[in-house]
């Protein structure tokens, strides 16, 4: 990246393919957003690259006027793994779904986080199949009905903060579609981070799951719902403010804080650094359509820490051998250590 | 005591995994290369990993043919056994010629050994007189290394260990060889462990003068200097020679060589190579698994790297679908598969050719990758290299063929200086535009190869991917029209590169005869060999060897035809053979053997006899 900044807009990032996903997918929205948070970022378009793998969200790359590569279903993460060893200049953004990350590409996706590459992965996470129209995903809720589960869902959905943390991601994050602010806010975060940056986007699918994330976008249940964590703020939701998040022991409680028995006071500050309290808060996963006084689903960073990136550390062991043994000397690797001459 | 002059020799070490006969037969074959003898050498390694020690599963086996003419094969069957234990001895007696020399460690055939070995109870190959064809020398290896060392300060275990020197020295008598460079190597390799030095030095020497001082030794062997082209060698393993390839091609091409591989016999031994090489600014990177393994190289490739990856059989499997995106993407790849026996897990440890039509077509949809294959350990090298350039210059998948034969079989090789290399092939990406110009990722030249543009290069955002795309612009494109027209410019620029490979010549042999052999990879040695007798003996016969699977040389039909019979020897059940019957509509004639062993010349021999009677 150059340091020069240039005076970039939204619209730079644009390309001049038709965006064909369906009139009123979320996915518009991330679009928009990134492309915002890309000009706000003052990332030159070709130093970034976009690289997605199979599915409805992996059409990002064409949208963008970066450079862009839609791979293979669940291989984005390896590609990209190689991008950033091949050139650790470029801005890297994976674009993919919850099929495409967590349920082919699982395997890719954790060791990509284990090895801390220094670079984003946007998950849009719409819990069903779309391109393929319409299947159950590894993130879907149990009993759902699907094309391929007409009498519903029997897998257990799979938590794909908790497996983030898990693999040592070193940055971990949740928003939704429809807050465009917020999701504003976290794409620039993610930039701003060195090393491996997951955000998880709750995105809308309006043909084959619309509503997925409704509790938490609708003006009526939002509040109750979400809780929206900031940096070094009690844990604090509610249309009035009125629950809290508190401790006991290692246990989260839900408090009505107008019952009287705590008070803010009580309430858990949010720390990104703290790893053990990002695991807690990646699980409160309970579905507030079938659990009476949820705790409520973690909006924002949950965990942000630094470690090494792999690209750097293989950059520096290149340097440190070729400080040590010089760059290589062509005629003594072919001659190797022992020869002899034939008359 | 007189000496007798052999034209060649083939010597055979085999022992228990920690009797060292991988070292002792190395050490042997350097001494070899020495006194101007050509060579050609194979390890047996055991099968399983850790197998009880004294079983036939945990023998260990090092092969060397050398002589005074021109050798191409690591030899079918010994003049020289060397057996450390019962075990070794019946693993491998079958590969003893009549009459041949066996030297046994009567230590090894122990009640313990033979039991281990499941020889029949109280019966001692050694003594039971089964072994009257051979020239039986049973010495007791571990008993006489232990007086040997008598003296020495180290332990027990230590001084057994030096008992691989006893057969060293002993047969360096019975070779009549300078020990210079064997006593020259312990003193560098022991030069912090004086105890140890003094004490292989010792048993070195107590070998050399037991067979001196013994008199069932009947004759010493000479072997003339073989007519080898003057000029510098070295020995070198396959895979070692194709790591250099590697890392030769990137420098003249002027790239970072990015390697990602996943661990797999018998491919791992490159992975480890290159990683040795960091300071060559290769990067390295094991990966979770083979897709990862050949999706970071493509990764890689998109960057600007020259991105290689590298596995056997099974692991080629996993990666079709990302080299189906490779063809897509038209980056450069190369892909290696040392092949090993299939299918499936298959046979891991042992040699096959079985991979080339999965090499060729086993992708899904019209597919199109350049299949390249090695013949020989330092063909490795040339065959990395061409394997290199056609990529890079073609922006096309490259599949490389070798095998476990070609991977672990070493040779002498008259290496190239850095200058001998070509100097003409420095990668141009594209840079920039004319005023006005709209970057087209997908237009073409004359060679229908699309240009080079990388991330981070101003100007030339692009997107690509693995859906069908439009010619030029590389946009999504799902008319009929044009996807047909992208398969055949696919396929024509593929079929193309034949104009840039060398024309196909013989290897032994003249235009116009009986027969023909023409083969693929690591049969180059029998087949040559085989060759080369049938026509000292009279015989109308000729040699040629692909290097070129996809695509063929322009003249392969017009020189197939120029033979009455055709024969293809190959350690598989019949695949070069149907691709050239298709390709030319010719009686080709196959001859194949799959048991995980290579072809012998011998067996190549016969079946050309049959043909030419
Ligand atoms: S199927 Fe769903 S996710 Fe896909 S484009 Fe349509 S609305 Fe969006």
């Amino acid at each position: 990246m150059t340091d020069t900044k240039i005076a970039l807009k939204p619209k730079d990032f644009e390309t001049d393919q038709e965006v064909r996903w369906c009139p009123g997918c979320g996915d518009y929205a991330i679009l928009k957003q990134v492309q915002t948070a890309m000009a706000q970022l003052a990332l030159r378009p070709s130093d970034v690259a976009v690289i997605s793998g199979i599915g409805c969200s992996s059409r990002f790359p064409y949208y963008i006027n970066t450079y862009g590569l839609h791979s293979i279903h669940g291989r984005a993460a390896a590609i990209a793994s190689g991008l950033r060893m091949a050139n650790p200049n470029l801005s890297v953004w994976i674009a993919t779904g919850d099929g495409d990350c967590l349920s082919i590409g699982g395997n890719h996706f954790i060791h990509l986080l284990r090895r801390n590459f220094d670079l984003n992965i946007l998950l849009f996470n719409n819990q069903i199949y779309g391109l393929t129209k319409g299947q159950y995903s590894p993130t879907s809720e149990l009993h759902k009905i699907t094309k391929s589960t007409p009498v519903g869902v029997i897998d257990h959905p799979l938590n794909p903060l908790s497996l983030a943390l898990g693999a040592d991601a070193s940055f971990v994050a949740r928003s939704i579609d429809r807050d465009g602010k917020h999701l504003q806010a976290m794409l620039l975060r993610c930039e701003q981070h060195r090393g491996s940056s997951f955000l998880e986007i709750y995105q809308n699918c309006n043909i084959f799951n619309d509503g997925a994330f409704e509790l938490f976008t609708d003006k009526a249940t939002k509040a109750d719902t979400a809780l929206f964590v900031e940096q070094g703020k009690p844990l604090v939701f509610g249309t009035e403010a009125q629950y809290g998040i508190r401790l006991d022991g290692h246990q989260p409680q839900r408090i009505d804080l107008r019952e009287g028995s705590f008070s803010a006071d009580d309430l858990w500050l949010h720390d990104e650094t703290d790893l053990y309290k990002a695991q807690l808060l990646a699980r409160f996963f309970d579905d507030p359509r079938t659990t009476p006084n949820a705790l409520p689903r973690v909006f924002g960073i949950l965990y942000a820490a630094q470690r090494p990136c792999y690209e750097y550390d293989l950059n520096e062991q290149i340097a440190q051998q070729q400080a040590q043994k010089g760059t290589g000397n062509l005629d003594e690797l072919l001659s190797g250590n022992e020869t002899w001459f034939i008359a | 005591m007189p000496f007798q002059y052999k034209d060649e020799v083939t010597i055979k070490f085999a022992g228990d995994s920690g009797d060292g006969m991988q070292l002792t037969g190395n050490e042997f074959t350097g001494n070899t290369a020495l006194t101007g003898s050509d060579l050609a050498t194979f390890p047996d390694f055991p099968a399983e990993i850790r197998a009880p020690q004294g079983t036939t599963a945990g023998v260990s086996g090092f092969q060397l043919h050398f002589g005074s003419r021109r050798i191409f094969t690591p030899g079918d069957r010994c003049d020289v056994l060397v057996v450390m234990n019962a075990a070794a001895l019946k693993s491998h007696l079958n590969s003893l010629k009549k009459g041949g020399i066996l030297i046994a460690n009567i230590d090894g055939f122990d009640h313990k050994n033979l039991r281990l070995s499941k020889y029949p109870d109280g019966d001692n190959p050694l003594q039971n007189g089964s072994l009257t064809d051979y020239e039986l020398h049973a010495l007791p290896i571990g008993k006489l290394t232990r007086e040997a060392l008598r003296e020495s300060p180290l332990g027990t275990k230590d001084k057994e260990r030096a008992k691989n020197m006893f057969v060293l020295g002993f047969l360096y008598w019975l070779y009549d060889r300078d020990m210079q460079s064997t006593i020259d190597r312990l003193n560098a390799k022991f030069a912090r462990q004086p105890d140890i030095l003094q004490a292989n030095l010792l048993v070195l020497k107590a070998g050399w003068h037991y067979a001196e001082t013994i008199e069932t030794l009947g004759t010493r062997y000479r072997v003339a200097p073989a007519p080898l082209p003057a000029g510098e060698y070295r020995n070198i393993m396959g895979n070692e020679a194709l790591s250099i390839g590697l890392i030769a091609a990137a420098r003249q091409l002027q790239l970072t060589l990015f390697y990602g591989s996943y661990p797999i016999t018998p491919a791992s031994d490159i992975l480890h190579h290159l990683a040795k090489h960091k300071n060559f600014g290769v990067k390295t990177f094991q990966a979770e698994d083979e897709i990862a393994a050949i999706c970071a190289a493509i990764g890689a490739s998109y960057g600007g790297n020259l991105g290689i990856t590298g596995t056997s059989g099974p692991g080629l499997a996993l990666k079709a679908e990302a080299i189906g995106l490779a063809v897509m993407l038209e980056l450069p790849l190369v892909i290696i598969d040392v092949q090993r026996g299939g299918p499936s897990t298959g046979l891991p440890t042992k040699t096959e050719q079985a991979d080339l039509l999965q090499a060729l077509y086993g992708r899904n949809g019209e597919c199109p990758a350049v299949v390249l294959a090695a013949h020989s350990p330092s063909d490795c090298f040339d065959t990395a290299m061409e394997a290199c350039r056609l990529a890079v210059q073609y922006m096309t998948p490259v599949i490389l063929l070798s095998d476990g034969y070609i991977a672990n079989g070493a040779e002498p090789w008259q290496f190239p200086t850095a200058d001998q290399l070509p100097q003409d092939w420095k990668v141009k990406f594209r840079q920039t535009l004319q005023a006005d110009e709209v970057f087209l990722p997908y237009e073409r030249d004359e060679k229908w190869v699309r240009p080079w543009a990388i991330p981070g290069t101003d100007t030339l955002t692009h997107r690509i991917g693995g859906l069908e795309k439009e010619d030029g612009t590389g946009n999504i494109s799902y008319s009929p029209a044009n996807h047909e027209y992208m398969v055949k410019v696919r396929e024509a620029k593929i079929a193309g590169i034949a104009d840039d490979i060398a024309p196909q010549t013989l290897t032994e042999g003249v235009e116009n005869g009986d027969l023909l052999i023409l083969g693929w990879g690591s049969t180059y040695g029998a087949i040559r060999s085989a060759v080369r007798d049938l026509i000292a003996e009279g015989h109308s016969v000729a040699h040629a060897h692909l290097r070129h699977l996809r695509p063929l040389p322009r003249n392969l039909g017009d020189l197939l035809r120029q033979y009455r019979r055709v024969l293809i020897p190959e350690i598989n059940n019949g695949q070069l053979v149907k691709v050239i019957r298709e390709q030319y509509l010719l009686p080709a004639v196959p001859f194949n053997k799959i048991q995980g062993l290579p072809i012998t010349s011998a067996e190549i021999k016969i079946a050309a006899l049959s043909l030419l009677s």
